[in-house]
């Protein structure tokens, strides 16, 4: 399934802001977007449905890191005004021995970017692990 | 601009951290987990006090990344997450060119970057594609 989102201007200088930037680029009103911003999308667009892919992981949320994100564009960085069309999978999953002992559970998450005409403009790469024990204070 | 591998630019320093940094990105992102800006439920989770949000050090390296290369060039942002960051941290963010490769759409400069503490502890290394 796949849900819509729209790259709004606001949304993008109030982003820049939180993170202390001050160029122009994300204050016009075709502002291109900080690289790490839709991670937004998940957060304000997903339908309570698309917390499936989640369920369909199965990690114990109290013991779940966020070890990785990475984000790739394709062209044009997407814009203010554009509306883009998200869909997340569960990618590779793979386990290592951890270094207290136990399993650590990897898991990657790809959310597709795509633009009106089906064409992939961005995709997310979010890797999940959840640790043998609960985390500690580093 | 050119570029060629080994160059690095000014490092920049983001801090104090405060929670309200913290909140304000929380807003802007949509990340309302409870552990970044809930005392009472961090505290109850057994950590000392809030922590902030692995992808706001994102985003301030980004930032840092982008006032380097340019906000329109940048292709790919790769961040890894190592240690966490609390309120009070000074955050500093340094880059090197690890490649410049030509394209037909230009050259694409490679980026190590790194957002380490005031202890020396690395909060987060990343890697960034920028076409010039």
């Amino acid at each position: 399934m796949s849900y819509e989102v729209p790259i709004e201007r606001g949304k993008i200088r109030e982003f820049a802001r939180s993170a202390k930037s001050t160029q122009t680029a994300y204050d016009r009103a075709a502002a291109v977007i900080p690289p790490t911003f839709l991670t937004t999308a998940r957060n304000f667009w997903a339908p309570p449905a698309d917390d499936g892919v989640l369920d369909e992981l199965g990690f114990d949320l109290a013991r779940l890191l966020h070890g990785e994100e990475e984000f790739e564009f394709f062209g044009a960085l997407p814009s203010a005004g554009e509306v883009l069309h998200a869909h997340t999978r569960l990618g590779d999953r793979w386990e290592k021995e951890g270094k207290r002992g136990g399993v650590m559970k990897f898991a990657r998450l790809v959310t597709e970017f795509r633009d009106g005409a089906g064409a992939l403009v961005a995709e997310q790469r979010t890797t999940l692990v959840e640790t043998a024990r609960p985390p500690k204070v580093s | 601009m050119r570029v060629t591998v080994g160059d690095t630019t000014e490092p920049r320093s983001f801090g104090p951290i405060t929670r309200t940094d913290i909140v304000l990105y929380a807003g802007a992102s949509g990340d309302f987990n409870p552990i970044h800006h809930d005392e009472t439920f961090a505290t109850g989770a057994g950590f000392p006090t809030v922590f902030s949000i692995g992808m706001f050090q994102a985003a301030l390296l980004a930032t840092f990344a982008t006032d380097w290369l340019g906000t329109e060039n940048v292709r790919r942002f790769g961040v890894r997450f190592k240690e966490q960051v609390w309120p009070g941290d000074e955050l500093t963010c340094t880059g090197i060119v690890t490649k410049v490769e030509p394209t037909d759409e230009g050259e694409l400069v490679v980026v190590e970057l790194n957002c380490t503490r005031q202890t020396g502890g690395v909060a987060i290394v990343g890697t960034a594609s920028f076409l010039l």
